[in-house]
């Protein structure tokens, strides 16, 4: 794929780009991290912010390992990346601490549990120890993007379902409270997270008909 | 005592570190396709867990915490290094899994054969790093809480892993509509697994 004429928003760049959004979607497809995808989604605006740290933090960390990847001795690289990583989030978390001071004690420790997200080591490993930085950087960002979508999607339910609002606004008119609708409370909860990114599976492989699994 | 008896069922049943926080998914789905690795991963994890965990709970509150440094001169009472906690625990949790790893490869070679797989993922598993951060964040008053705290979370783990891999042994044989084959009907267990957890919520010593 390497070809250096190539212009920088050529068809196969912008595949890395698109491809992790849907037939190669980390969490759906490549099942990498999901630990931190179901903990913050009970409602949007953290979810957002989750999904735009891991995004930055998997493309430059992508940039710079590509970057680094000829002069880093194979049998300490773990060491290396994890270091990058860490550096990364690091930074990250006092900007998050900084500027949005009450989202960052919500997502309490999942800031720093980006540098284990498997994402951030899976796109590292699988993909910038081999490619160029602009590639690795591209690749980086179609994966966050990818995981932010699914952490919107599931964000968007549990928040309406379980609290009756999107983005903290109240969506759910007062009217249908008073005709003796309530919140489902079970969305809130830790399971349904679970219960709808596998339902979000389903309907994905149903769509797609080669991503289905032997058994 | 009665405080570390708490401590300890609660991390197991109501703070499962799975069903409660989703940590350590990836390996979790990834190698709980039969009963045997995944007591092997599990019991792995219960003790890196067991190691790190008391670690750092060194390092945080001998060197990082505001006011840690008290013990090397009192005009060091207002350095706060918590910043770096994020890069020192991975620096430890990576160093003592390749010292493990090593470790456990000289002495006992068959236990090497039998999780030697494992432990080199285990630098970048949630659950450990989680394991700190929480230590972190809930601050244990000594040590032994602390690491009460890491092998209450490990079992739990552990039973996590476990139940899921017998689950799907036997899901093998249903008849599952077949895009929700292998990892989404995974998703949905853990869910209803994590449903069956939640009522020890509530449960006190």
């Amino acid at each position: 794929m390497e070809d250096k004429k190539q212009p920088l928003f050529s068809p196969t760049n912008l595949k890395l780009l698109t491809k992790p959004l849907g037939k190669n979607n980390p969490i759906t497809v490549q099942v990498l991290g999901i630990c931190s995808a179901l903990a913050v989604t009970v409602k949007l605006e953290p979810a957002f912010v989750m999904a735009v740290s891991v995004t930055i933090v998997v493309a430059l960390s992508n940039l710079f390992i590509s970057l680094l990847r000829t002069t880093i001795p194979p049998r300490i690289r773990m060491i290396v990346q994890l270091m990058i990583v860490a550096f990364l989030v690091i930074i990250v978390d006092q900007i998050l601490q900084a500027f949005v001071y009450d989202i960052s004690k919500k997502l309490s420790i999942f800031v720093g549990l980006i540098i284990t997200n498997c994402i951030v080591m899976g796109r590292l490993e699988a993909f910038a120890m081999a490619n160029k930085p602009w590639q690795s950087f591209l690749d980086g960002l179609g994966n966050g993007a990818g995981y932010g979508v699914i952490l919107l999607i599931v964000a968007f339910f549990r928040e309406l379902i379980g609290s009756g609002t999107l983005w903290g606004y109240q969506v759910v008119p007062q009217e249908f409270y008073d005709a003796g609708y309530v919140n489902n409370g079970m969305f809130i909860l830790p399971p349904m997270a679970l219960i709808i990114v596998g339902v979000i599976i389903w309907i994905q492989r149903a769509r797609n008909k080669e991503l289905v699994e032997k058994n | 005592m009665e405080n570390l008896l708490n401590i300890f069922v609660s991390s197991i049943f109501i703070d499962n570190m799975i069903f409660a926080y989703f940590l350590g998914m990836c390996s979790y789905l990834a190698i709980s396709k039969t009963v045997k690795t995944s007591v092997g991963l599990g019991l792995v994890v219960m003790f890196v867990l067991v190691i790190t965990v008391p670690i750092n709970y060194l390092i945080d509150n001998y060197l990082l915490k505001k006011g840690a440094l008290t013990w090397i001169s009192q005009d060091l009472a207002d350095i706060n290094l918590s910043f770096l906690s994020f890069i020192m625990f991975i620096a430890v949790i990576a160093s003592i899994t390749q010292l493990v790893e090593m470790i456990v490869e000289k002495y006992t070679p068959t236990l090497y054969n039998a999780l030697g797989i494992f432990l080199p993922l285990i630098a970048v598993h949630c659950a450990i790093m989680g394991g700190s951060l929480f230590m972190q964040e809930r601050e244990y008053a000594n040590i032994t809480e602390a690491t009460v705290f890491a092998f209450g979370s490990g079992i739990g783990w552990l039973i996590a892993i476990v139940g899921i891999a017998a689950i799907r042994e036997k899901v093998r044989y249903s008849n599952i509509p077949a895009p929700l084959r292998g990892l989404g009907i995974a998703f949905i267990m853990t869910g209803l697994m994590a449903i069956g957890f939640m009522s020890f919520m509530g449960i006190k010593l």
